[in-house]
């Protein structure tokens, strides 16, 4: 009996197999080799250069998962304390802009931050430059913003925000009502209650969350090429680069891609164990 | 659960073995063709024609006509760059028949025996393609390719925020519009750029020449004269009047000055880079018959000008090009506005003065790669 559900994952291992576990492979066979294949471990040695590159990806990233968080978080609180028809409306909202293209809507952002895009014209059109040049004696017709490291930052957090909200959402909404009562009947007050018991519950929420916006962030090269403009280059960009630059190079590519993978891995790791030690400190 | 692992592994390893297998059949393309023409459907006695081009870069109702004609059916795909399509043709994957490279990308190809010998006698309308597009430095002895667009790279900027009209590159490196330049993301097209400007040759392949070309982009940047790196962006871009100054091609320029007439294209004095695009069959094709029909119907003179007419890249057919502007009173019962048309088809006087690219060698391509992305740390 047991063998024959487990024939039901065989689908699911297949297509791991094919489109998860084989890629990798593929990406570890490369970056150890050079064009010929003769195995090397060259493509590691000069990616001292690219350290600030990997600097700011991280960084960039980093700033990012924490505003999803400080954004996120309230969000999904008063999502999950609010009724059904709130909830069910509240989740529509969040999930809407994802039916639209990601493409498509890191575009938009573009139009919408331009030096003549739509927020500059709505700052002309209420008089904010005229204010200000007027106060400070400035010339300023436009604010910068398109192609800045902060518009990579707010294409980060736009796009990858519902991943935060929705995990933290789940989890608080599927807390068990009757720990909360227990807490209160022994005396804690609201925000001793979200502080000892609430929190630290909603943390395996918080960390899915922040995986999925920190990984994507990383690699991303959509949002830096667009929004960037390519001011600041980050990781997606410099693998993308080695793939569709002048130089074709999917050796040094794959050795990037791989390292990217490993201190990712390795931040999860570090970030899993901190987790796990808060659950335990609850369970105590 | 060693035991699920063990299976995923041995999953791994057949499938990429029979991926390798595949691909090796399909690279040598000795095996016989007909055993993988299946996949173009072959089978139930339908043509067919895997084509691929630039976006945008054709009249569509063309290919509609094509296969009323013939009877095949047209795979058209698009690539954005030369480099993601050398990119595609190396992973293979991609059994394209037909691309469109342009020159120095072809010269690749040539060079890494990647495209077959065309058979000319196939090809009656290559008579009409002018003489000056034939023989071409990329494939001297013209073996390979029909010509299927050609055009410059200029200045692209913006009368209203510029205070003189620019004539040199100097203006996208000096603070004519700093802050409100942007740059072309194409390490080829940058670097071709700041060598044009310093006088020296876009093929050049001394190191030294390469890396002044480097330093004055790098000071250039450092000094903030740019708002960033863009390719098909900058339609939204300069059409919205966000920046001032650009670099593109010009068949672009006329596309984006129908949104915006403030737009004015200049070929700088120093000269620019002019390129032919030109249609090629893929040594691995496997509809190579229908790949000679394709490309012969593309070199007539009336699918030269609608294209011409759509795409506004010139074209290579002398007929086309000489036609174009009654043909276009005629379609349009509206005189064309030769300025526009010598920037789409620019005269022999300004070609003289522009310089085609080379393909660079292996170790000139990884260094123009290497500053490339030092432009951007």
């Amino acid at each position: 009996m047991k063998h024959k559900r487990s024939l039901l994952a065989l689908p699911y291992v297949g297509w791991m197999a094919l489109f998860v576990v084989a890629p990798i492979v593929m990406v570890v066979v490369y970056a150890f080799t050079t064009a010929g294949f003769e195995p090397t471990a060259s493509n590691f040695t000069g990616m001292g250069t690219y350290v600030s590159i990997f600097a700011r990806s991280f960084q960039l990233a980093l700033i990012a998962t924490v505003i999803c968080l400080l954004i996120g978080y309230p969000i999904s609180y008063v999502m999950a304390k609010e009724g059904p028809g709130f909830q069910r409306v509240a989740t529509v909202l969040i999930m809407l802009p994802m039916w639209v293209n990601f493409l498509l809507r890191t575009y938009s952002w573009m139009a919408i931050l331009e030096n003549n895009g739509l927020l500059n014209q709505l700052f002309d059109a209420i008089g904010l430059f005229d204010l200000i040049n007027g106060l400070f004696g400035t010339d300023l017709t436009y604010f910068r913003m398109i192609r800045t490291q902060g518009a990579v930052v707010l294409g980060m957090v736009y796009n990858y925000l519902p991943f935060m909200i929705l995990p933290i959402y789940s989890v608080i909404l599927k807390l068990d009502r009757s720990l909360l009562e227990a807490a209160q009947d022994l005396g804690a007050n609201s925000a001793y209650v979200f502080r000892r018991v609430i929190f630290p519950l909603s943390l395996p929420g918080v960390l899915s969350g922040v995986t999925m916006v920190f990984v994507p962030s990383v690699s991303t090269f959509a949002i830096s090429r667009l929004l960037g403009g390519g001011t600041h280059m980050m990781l997606g960009d410099l693998i993308e680069q080695q793939f569709l630059g002048g130089a074709y190079n999917p050796h040094l590519g794959s050795a990037i891609a791989l390292v990217m993978m490993l201190i990712v891995i390795v931040c999860m790791w570090v970030m899993n164990r901190f987790g796990q030690g808060e659950e335990q400190a609850v369970v105590l | 659960m060693k035991k699920r692992t063990a299976l995923a592994l041995a999953c791994t390893l057949s499938a990429s073995l029979a991926l390798s297998a595949c691909s090796v059949e399909r690279v040598d393309g000795t095996s016989s063709p007909d055993a993988n023409a299946s996949s173009s459907a072959a089978s139930d006695g339908q043509r067919v024609l895997n084509v691929c081009s630039w976006g945008e870069y054709i009249d569509e109702t063309l290919i509609d006509e094509f296969e009323a004609q013939t009877g095949i059916q047209v795979n058209y795909q698009e690539a954005p760059s030369n480099e993601e399509l050398y990119s595609r043709l190396q992973t293979g994957g991609a059994n394209f028949d037909v691309v469109v490279p342009s020159d120095y990308m072809i010269s690749q190809l040539i060079e890494e025996d990647m495209l077959q010998p065309l058979d000319y006698s196939k090809i009656p309308n290559f008579e009409k393609i002018a003489d000056r597009f034939k023989n071409l430095p990329y494939d001297p002895e013209n073996l390979y390719t029909v010509p299927y667009t050609w055009g410059t790279l200029g200045i692209i900027y913006n009368t209203t925020m510029v205070d003189e009209p620019i004539t040199s590159w100097s203006a996208l490196f000096d603070d004519t519009a700093a802050g409100n330049t942007l740059l072309i993301d194409n390490s080829r097209d940058a670097f071709g750029i700041a060598l044009m400007y310093l006088g020296y040759s876009v093929n050049t392949t001394d190191e030294a020449q390469i890396r002044e070309a480097y330093e004055l982009l790098a000071n250039a940047w450092d000094r903030g004269v740019y708002q960033g790196k863009v390719m098909d962006e900058i339609f939204q871009i300069m059409e919205g009047g966000n920046a001032a100054v650009a670099t593109y091609y010009a068949g672009d320029y006329l596309s984006m000055l129908e949104n915006n007439e403030d737009l004015a294209y200049v070929i700088p004095e120093e000269g620019s880079n002019w390129f032919v695009d030109a249609m090629c069959i893929l040594k691995d094709a496997q509809n190579v018959d229908e790949a000679h029909e394709w490309i012969n119907f593309m070199a007539s003179t009336d699918a030269n000008l609608r294209n011409m007419d759509f795409i506004w890249y010139a074209s290579p057919n002398e007929e086309a090009l000489e036609m174009y502007p009654e043909w276009y009173e005629e379609t349009y019962g509206e005189p064309l506005d030769l300025e526009l048309y010598e920037i789409m088809a620019a005269p022999q006087e300004v070609l003289d003065r522009c310089e085609a690219y080379l393909v660079l060698p292996q170790d000139i391509r990884t260094l123009y790669n290497d500053l490339w992305i030092q432009l951007g740390t």
